[in-house]
């Protein structure tokens, strides 16, 4: 079949890719800071695109992610450190213990609508914050020490399960129901689409893959602190999301990919980097509110332009 | 028959705030009838659509289809209780193709769970090409299968007016509501659009409520009309006598009964 | 008279919520804009405020009101280049380019100034007078003299002038507004000078009463302003009052019962639960979506 032919070339695609970057990585051609370099880019891509089901396919504006990412980096650190249990089980724990805080942000916020959904899910991951920051047993302010597990090879798995689920849900008849949503609620909900729930699921399953991407970012740096994972953490993701093009997904690997080099290279300026990046998002806002790719995906550029049937990447 | 309508409306009213946009509005229709539905400007007809599809909970009266009692229910529930709507403002899945719009529709038919979708098991296939078939047959129905690929939004209006359409009927209902379907249509496609309804009630066995403006619409096609006033319904009737009612002509205020409203 | 205390510390922290919240919902009301970057406006008055009592050895009145005027240019500066392109835009477009914005300011005068703190100079004399038996400095008596004289200011503006009433009728209905000849931008303009010079007043008040302010001092007191607003209903001026208030008084229960670590945890609660359950405030009413 078409779609799974795809499906194959997709992974052959992923293959090669891994094969290079391990090959360059072990023949030292890349050295440490490249490799840390491709971690956070890793990591960095699985939070845009967790977001990118929510914001991007959803329509549901979720500045608040951040709060995700912390609940996996604490759940899978205690996981590792306190319970000294296996690195890819804390990873586990992690999505699912995000996914359930999720589901407990998402059933009361989701009702809310626009700028107020934001303000919620803003609110909210200060709160998950604050908890953190409040229970001695995590090292409350003074953070938590994690031993550095995280690698290439674990950070390129946990990136393709994302992108493959993603897309996968995204191409079905559950993703279109959440594209209604975001293209026109009320008749959404009027062709028999059950609205709140698709708005949690994809809630749920973009705070999963978070929780992820917290437990791989805890095991990449020593040490995690509650004020890493502050208000402008979620700025960081939804810039990926914003300049990429709501509702693009290889748009958000994109500006993922580009936002993290840039960052890397003004790792010493902070000052600048935050200059540069709400530069772009107003400029963004202002002149291109759709984002650099609009809702189209890089495949739209190769296939003929009128095959593009659905937002959110090719078919797998 | 009459003594088991498909829809009874009874005594159903809404307030906003100070206003009662509708107030105690009965309502019968039976299985397989095409029923009017007018009024001027600002008469609660719209409201009447909202309250009916769980838009707003009437704060007075009942609601029963089918015999079921479905005031309080919310939209998607309703419609998958079997009954289906435009909107008079046209509410399309403008980013998506034409295929997807009626697709979405089709949604709550189709049984493949997330997990089959996410892990693309067999059923998921199977789910989505039954879905994607029976999408491209309803568009062939409506002459939109050409244009299949198009954006919704890129449609000519005609186009659009008719692919709602489309989708209200792909979900499946018993009963259908148009909002003003002829509005922004010239003559020609007011004609194709009467030779449409008419051509989809045999077909699907269907019940419609019609709301329209355009007179000759409405008293070329309906066998009844009920006209709303402020909210009350001021008459019901055949077209014939909905034409001489003393009330209709007044509240349309002089204005010639049969005239066009754009 | 622990209590008694707490209570006038409250009002004191309040009025500062109720001075900011008033441009939050004043902005909103008009252009149902969510100005993040307000909060940064008054963090440029407390400086503002510091700079001309330090360097320009100013008192406080002159400093005060210096610090509202440069606010009032800021705010209205920010809105024609910012914010007037994005009239037509969607919310959320506006919301991400406010958040733009704010985190501009901030690094931009971080770029220019650095991080450091200050310590705000002592321009009022410190004596504090015994209200049944709680120490009630006269910072504070003067904190709410001078907000409660702005907002009596604020109420005449809006319902007694002609400005005031060009800014309700733009907020009632924009297109109609200007078809009664009313000048629409100007109108948005003032409203936001009117309402940037309200936190500049806030960021002097501050800087007085708790004598360290810093350039990301705005963010919390900015957000907290905004819990204000939609507490008292976003868009209704009493409401900000009153919810600037309040918040202020909850915040100070919750640190003096021993929950201090927990305080701006309070205040996120209390917005989740005022968006759930009454997200139009205490004085809004409810209206439902036309379809
Ligand atoms: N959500 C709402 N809140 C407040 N008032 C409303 C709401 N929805 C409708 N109304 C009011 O209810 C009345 C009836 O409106 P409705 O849209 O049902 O009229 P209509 O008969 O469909 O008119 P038209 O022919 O213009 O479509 C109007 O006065 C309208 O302003
Ligand atoms: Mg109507």
């Amino acid at each position: 079949m078409k779609m799974i032919n795809r499906f194959w070339k997709f992974m052959l695609l992923a293959i090669i890719i891994y094969t290079i970057i391990q090959l360059l990585i072990t023949t030292e051609v890349f050295n440490l800071f490249y490799t840390n370099t491709l971690i956070t880019i890793a990591i960095n891509i699985i939070l845009a695109v967790s977001l990118h089901l929510v914001i991007g396919i959803t329509g549901q504006f979720s500045i608040g992610h951040a709060g995700f990412l912390a609940v996996g980096a604490y759940i899978s650190a205690i996981v590792t450190m306190k319970l000294a249990l296996p690195f890819p089980l804390a990873l586990f724990a992690a999505g699912v213990i995000a996914a359930v805080a999720g589901l407990i942000v998402g059933i009361p916020t989701l009702r809310l609508r626009g700028d107020y959904l934001a303000i919620a899910t803003l609110g909210f991951a200060e709160i998950i914050r604050i908890i953190f920051l409040n229970i001695d047993y995590v090292g409350g302010a003074a953070g938590m020490v994690v031993s550095r597990t995280t690698n290439w090879t674990i950070s390129y798995i946990c990136l393709l399960i994302t992108l493959i689920v993603i897309i996968n849900f995204t191409n079905s008849r559950h993703g279109r129901a959440c594209v209604a949503i975001r293209e026109n609620e009320i008749a959404a909900d009027a062709m028999g689409i059950n609205t709140t729930y698709y708005k949690v699921v994809a809630f749920v399953i973009g705070s999963f893959f978070a929780g992820i991407a917290g437990g791989l970012y805890a095991h990449n740096f020593y040490i995690i602190q509650p004020a890493s994972f502050g208000f402008l953490k979620s700025f960081d993701i939804l810039i990926f999301v914003v300049l990429g093009g709501l509702g693009s997904l290889s748009g958000a690997v994109l500006s993922a990919i580009l936002l993290t080099i840039v960052s890397t290279f003004l790792q010493d300026y902070a000052e600048t980097r935050m200059i540069i990046y709400s530069l772009i998002l107003i400029l963004v806002m202002l002149y291109r509110p759709q984002g650099l790719m609009g809702t189209r995906e890089i495949t739209d550029f190769f296939t003929s332009r009128k095959k593009n049937a659905l937002k959110g990447g090719e078919n797998l | 028959m009459s003594t088991n309508p498909l829809l009874h409306i009874q005594n159903v009213g809404i307030r906003f705030g100070g206003l009662r946009a509708v107030a105690n509005f009965t309502l019968k229709l039976n299985q397989g009838e095409l029923i009017g539905l007018i009024g001027p400007n600002g008469a609660g007809k719209t409201t009447v659509f909202n309250l009916l599809t769980g838009v707003y909970a009437p704060t007075e009266g009942e609601i029963f289809f089918n015999g079921e009692r479905i005031n309080g229910l919310p939209p998607y529930k309703v419609t998958r209780k079997g009954i289906s709507r435009t909107f008079q403002n046209i509410r399309l899945f403008n980013e998506l193709s034409v295929l997807d719009n009626v697709k979405i529709a089709y949604h709550s038919l189709a049984k493949h769970s997330i997990f089959s979708s996410i892990f693309r098991f067999p059923k998921h296939f199977s789910g989505e090409k039954e879905m994607e078939e029976k999408s491209i047959e309803f568009l062939k129905i409506f002459h939109l299968d050409h244009v299949k690929e198009e954006k919704a939004k890129n449609l000519p209006y005609g186009q659009q007016r008719r692919l709602e359409i489309a989708r209200a009927l792909a979900a499946g209902p018993k009963l259908l509501l148009l909002d003003e379907p002829a509005a922004g249509m010239n003559p020609q496609e007011t004609k194709e659009l009467m030779e449409l309804i008419s051509f989809i009630r045999n077909e699907f066995n269907l019940t419609i409520l019609l709301i329209e403006h355009d007179m000759k619409l409405v008293m070329g096609v309906c066998e009844k009309i009920s006209v709303l006033d402020h909210g009350q319904l001021i008459a019901h009737g055949t077209p014939e006598e909905i034409r001489k009612h003393p009330k209709v002509i007044e509240a349309y205020l002089g204005e010639e009964v049969g005239e066009e409203h754009a | 008279m622990e209590w008694i205390q707490q209570f006038f510390n409250g009002i004191s922290l309040g009025s500062i919520y109720a001075l900011i919240a008033l441009g939050y919902t004043m902005v909103y009301g008009i252009i149902k804009l969510i100005n993040f970057a307000h909060g940064d406006v008054f963090m440029i008055g407390a400086f503002t405020g510091f700079f001309a009592i330090s360097v320009l050895n100013l008192s406080f009145l002159p400093a005060l009101l210096l610090a509202m005027i440069v606010c009032a240019i800021l705010g209205v500066t920010i809105e024609r280049i910012a914010y007037k392109r994005l009239r037509n835009s969607t919310r959320i477009a506006a919301l991400i380019t406010a958040i733009g914005v704010s985190l501009l300011i901030e690094y931009i005068f971080i770029y220019f100034r650095g991080a450091q703190p200050e310590a705000y100079p002592e321009v009022l004399a410190k004596e504090t007078y015994n209200i049944f038996g709680a120490k009630i400095s006269s910072q504070s008596v003067l904190i709410l003299c001078v907000t409660v004289i702005l907002m009596i200011l604020l109420q005449f503006i809006v319902h007694r002038s002609k400005i005031g009433k060009a800014m309700r009728a733009v907020a009632y209905d924009q297109d109609a507004a200007k078809l009664m000849g009313i000048n629409v931008d100007n109108t948005i303009s003032i409203t936001f000078a009117i309402g940037s010079a309200l936190a500049g007043a806030a960021g002097v008040i501050f800087g007085i009463y708790y004598t360290k302010i810093d350039p990301l001092m705005g963010i919390i007191p900015g957000l907290k302003a905004f819990i204000a607003a939609v507490l008292g209903g976003i868009g209704i001026i009493p409401g900000a009052m009153v919810g600037g208030f309040l918040l202020g008084i909850v915040e100070t229960v919750v640190s003096a019962s021993g929950f201090s670590l927990w305080r701006d945890a309070a205040a996120f609660i209390i917005l989740i639960l005022i968006l759930i359950f009454r997200p139009s405030g205490i004085f809004g009413k409810n209206a439902k979506e036309k379809v």
